[in-house]
């Protein structure tokens, strides 16, 4: 043999070994993919430490759900779309009432007016509230119940009996019970156990308030088609209160836990945390809960007293569960879950996303599960929704500072309370409407045409009151009203 | 080296490759593909929402994944299950797909032929010249819940019919 042949023989050899090696590297490649997408369908997770209900710690529970827990942990970033959210800096988000005029003078009088800013992530919930300007002025212990992971000092308060607990939190300041949470070492924002069942873990939901409020919901008779566990339970022998962990559905419960939290409520200091749920959910609903209710002190029921007209107002929080509840998607079926930590794929294995963030963010997922279109026509519909919402909450806001003026003309002239009663009434209605909107998440979204229902009622409330108050020397100085 | 040597160099190498690779093949189920069964369609998981959403549809009873989703026709019914093979187990071995995974162009031409398939009788009039077109009106359009049920998501609310005494 030639030296050419041979160098051709070593040659030859050596690329049977190259291509052989690269096949079969390829090869045990597919084969360790597909060994793992296996592994991945057959155990959504592995538990390899227990888990408590004193357990307030999320980073204990990423042991076992890492993929959960990676995602809820992106709570942290900051995230924007056109009308919510707040994005860029590490700092505090930029102030709501500086870029809305109005909503500052609606808020004249409560705390809300010396700070009001966009909303961040849940990873800063107690942060946020720590630092917030409003703790300038003392504030209830009721407002841990959503802020932090509370569960274990209810329990400890109400040696065991967590809602007995809970019905004392409102007496204590909220420094002091802060103090006390962070002594029992939950000082954490909301957390894996506040959701789910150590257990099992399947949706539970914890929180006093809501049992309370949707328990006083079922016992009303307000209809509530969306919420079909309600309607079967009042068709039973209500023997038994209704009770959501045991009685609502899998798909109920991917609305209930959120709903915890995202309602109207009230946690000031004079009574317990109440979820206005007696007589339904619709706006005028939650206003007749409040005007039947009464203070310790015998006045009816008002979140603070305006510093310009006196009227004695109701401040509302964020109804999201609310105004969701009176959207076409609640009618379908459709909870907040679906939507806001939609299911995303990780290798074979299918995951909730835990990123607790606007559907405009995550739009594929979201939205397109159902909706067929594409992601900018899916976007666009939205933001023809959204600003439409926000130009008619724009013209609220203006008739409302009408409404204002014209009471503060009045008193100028002379007006006494009396003769003003029934412009303040007014202001009390039209404002809180105009709050309901503007203080829910969602630019009108959950609901559309309900939202626009509600700022049509402000805006006739605000003008009749405008009437009322311009035509206040027509009222007797004495009349009673 | 001379040739003999080479030969049996060769034949392990390839039968190294046959046995690796035929392995593979068996632990991916791979015979499994070229069976009509609808259970190989989620062999892989990714469509397991649309095979549990097809067993509550209408058409659970009238018709199986490769039914309305393969041309019905040799070789058509060959090459068409080797390109979506080749596709899904592209994209799925790189995971690299847009969520949630949405018929193509293609596919849904041969979807909406096996409609005509099975219920020519009725629409013959309708649309059997149209069936390629891809702007033609699809039955799936205005039907759209035979194949996979209502677009509820996972889920959805109880129906009416669904309702008993369980409290």
């Amino acid at each position: 043999m030639s030296e050419n042949s041979k160098l051709g023989s070593k040659a030859g050899i050596a690329v049977i070994v190259v291509v052989v090696a690269l096949l079969s590297a390829g090869i045990a490649a597919l084969l360790l993919n597909i060994f793992e997408r296996k592994v991945e369908s057959k155990n959504p997770y592995v538990r390899l430490v227990e888990v408590t209900e004193n357990d307030t710690d999320p980073e204990k529970w990423k042991v076992n759900w890492p993929k959960q827990y990676d995602s809820y942990k992106k709570t942290s970033l900051s995230t924007r779309t056109r009308f919510g959210g707040h994005g860029g800096s590490e700092a505090l988000p930029e102030q709501k009432i500086e870029r809305d005029p109005w909503l500052k003078r609606m808020f004249k009088g409560y705390a809300f007016s010396i700070d009001y800013r966009d909303r961040r992530g849940h990873a800063y919930m107690l942060e946020d509230q720590e630092q917030t300007e409003r703790q300038t002025k003392p504030q209830s212990g009721s407002c841990l119940h959503c802020h932090a992971s509370i569960m274990p000092l209810y329990a400890e308060l109400g040696n065991g009996d967590e809602i007995k607990g809970f019905e004392e939190t409102y007496k204590y300041s909220y420094k002091d019970l802060n103090n006390k949470l962070k002594d029992m070492g939950h000082s954490y924002p909301v957390s894996c156990v506040d959701c789910h069942s150590p257990e099992t873990m399947e949706l539970r939901v914890t929180r006093p308030g809501f049992i309370q409020g949707i328990q006083a919901l079922a016992d009303s008779d307000a209809p509530t088609p969306h919420l079909p566990s309600v309607e079967q339970w009042r068709e039973g022998s209500r023997s038994e209160p209704y009770d959501p962990n045991l009685h609502a559905t899998r798909s109920e419960m991917r609305s209930y836990v959120c709903g915890q939290c995202h309602v109207e409520y009230y946690c000031g200091s004079d009574m317990k945390l109440t979820f206005p749920w007696g007589n339904g959910l619709k706006v005028e609903d939650l206003e007749q809960f409040w005007d039947e209710t009464t203070l310790s002190d015998g006045s009816q029921f008002y979140d603070y007293t305006h510093k310009e007209t006196g009227a004695k107002i109701l401040k509302a929080q964020h109804p999201e569960f609310e105004l969701w509840s009176q959207g076409i998607h609640a009618r379908s079926g459709v909870g907040c879950a679906d939507c806001h930590m939609p299911y995303m794929r990780d290798g074979a294995s299918k995951v909730s996303d835990h990123w607790v963030r606007s559907p405009l963010l995550n739009i594929n997922r979201a939205c397109q599960t159902c909706h067929r279109f594409s992601e900018e026509e899916i976007k666009e519909r939205v933001d023809a929704i959204q600003e439409r919402n926000f130009n008619l909450l724009q013209r609220a806001g203006a008739s409302l500072m009408e409404l204002l003026d014209t009471i503060n003309e009045a008193r100028a002239e002379g007006a006494t309370d009396k003769q003003l009663q029934e412009a303040l009434d007014y202001q009390r209605k039209a404002q809180w409407r105009l709050d309901y909107i503007a203080a829910e998440n969602s630019m009108g979204f959950h609901a559309p045409q309900e939202a626009a229902r509600i700022l049509g009622e402000s805006i006739d409330y605000a003008w009749k009151g405008t009437i009322a108050a311009t035509n206040w020397n027509k009222v007797a100085r004495n009349v009673k009203k | 080296m001379n040739i003999k040597k080479r030969i049996v160099l060769l034949a392990i190498a390839v039968g190294a490759m046959f046995g690796l690779g035929g392995f593979t093949f068996y632990y991916g189920e791979g015979l499994s593909y070229l069976s009509t069964d609808p259970k190989a369609c989620i062999n892989c998981h990714i469509m397991q929402s649309q095979y549990d959403s097809w067993q509550k549809a209408s058409h659970q009873t009238a018709a199986t994944c490769v039914q309305c989703h393969l041309p019905q026709d040799f070789p058509n019914k060959y090459i068409s299950k080797a390109e979506n093979g080749y596709n899904h187990s592209r994209a799925f071995t790189l995971q690299d797909f847009h969520e949630p995974i949405m018929i193509t162009t293609k596919n849904s031409i041969i979807l909406q032929n096996n409609c005509i398939i099975c219920h020519e009788d009725m629409t013959h009039s309708l649309v059997k010249s149209h069936a390629a077109d891809p702007n033609a009106v699809k039955c799936v359009k205005c039907h759209q819940t035979v194949g996979h049920g209502e677009p509820v998501g996972l889920g959805g609310p109880i129906q009416e019919h669904e309702k008993g005494g369980i409290y």
